[in-house]
């Protein structure tokens, strides 16, 4: 994986899998803390605790296309080669959270990528379901909902040429919501 | 086997509709990228993105970009299946945003299948 956008895509089609209706994203950066934290949170099957230990393991898999496992695996050594640590809390029927945490001046930290690109890519190639974004850095905090857009659209599905539309739109807010908020205040 | 409630019916009927939304003429064409960790990494990202594009630019409004798992040839990543309505998917591989936009001209919107680029036409899984 090249930056860590791509790890919470990932991540979330775990949840897809898992059956979800609702993700929530959340990412904190904080320089002044030194931390940079991401948290991918469903209501899906949720995993039992011997499922849950072998969760990190590449060589476990659900899935019956191939034989390895790869994802959890990636984010974890990614926060790892970051002086961080992945945690994964789940349980049956009660959703699974995963998180992973960096310390954001580590030289080997991925940087975080086109958060938009993937919340586009999971809200497009997902109808029916809810995913929320959540971003603070010191500075701003800013949200991102596909229920707002859905209500916004009134009935035309989201992935529509005007659906997509307004799914760019509300995520060029999230960006701008962060870099511009230092020079608004 | 527990006894079948109403809610229960209501999530067949749920799942049913979603199923064949698609034969209803919800959308004429379903195009859909593979997103497992292989494809990420692949770079499936970027195929979605240059898919929606081409459906914004082109206002299709009968062409629906989706995606979905593994389909366990990860080597041929990034991935996608085409289905027009009543004809076989077709299953493109080793995309890049510029196969992509050949993709949409000849076969989703001119109906010609792009034979170089394609792996096998028949179902969602490779094998």
């Amino acid at each position: 994986m090249e930056d860590l956008s791509l790890h919470i895509l990932d991540i979330a089609e775990n949840s897809i899998a898992a059956g979800a209706k609702r993700v929530d994203i959340r990412i904190r950066e904080s320089r002044r803390e030194d931390l940079l934290s991401i948290e991918i949170a469903d209501d899906g099957s949720g995993m039992k605790q011997d499922m849950l230990k072998k969760a990190t393991d590449p060589f476990f898999t659900t899935r019956t296309t191939r034989r390895v496992g790869l994802g959890l695996p990636l984010f974890e050594q990614a926060a790892r080669a970051a002086g961080g640590e992945c945690r994964i809390v789940s349980r049956p029927g009660s959703g699974t959270s995963v998180t992973g945490v960096f310390r954001y001046s580590h030289v080997d930290r991925q940087p975080l990528g086109d958060i938009a690109e993937t919340l586009l890519t999971l809200a497009v190639g997902n109808p029916g379901m809810e995913f929320t974004c959540r971003r603070q850095t010191d500075d701003a905090d800013v949200f991102f909902n596909t229920a707002e857009i859905e209500a916004e659209l009134r009935g035309a599905p989201i992935h529509s040429p005007a659906g997509i539309a307004a799914v760019r739109k509300s995520l060029e807010r999230l960006r701008e919501g962060v870099t511009h908020a230092v020079g608004n205040r | 086997m527990p006894k079948l409630k109403l809610e229960d019916l209501a999530e067949v009927r749920e799942k049913a509709r979603k199923a064949t939304s698609l034969r209803e003429g919800a959308a004429r064409v379903k195009m859909t990228v593979h997103m497992g960790t292989c494809g990420i990494a692949a770079g499936a990202r970027k195929i979605v993105e240059a898919a929606l594009r081409e459906v914004e630019q082109g206002d299709l409004r009968d062409v629906m970009v989706t995606t979905s798992g593994c389909a366990g040839l990860c080597s041929r990543e990034p991935m996608a299946t085409v289905e027009v309505v009543g004809e076989a998917p077709v299953k493109y591989v080793d995309l890049t945003e510029a196969k992509v936009k050949a993709i949409f001209k000849e076969h989703i919107l001119g109906g010609k299948i792009v034979e170089q680029y394609a792996l096998a036409i028949g179902s969602e899984r490779a094998y």
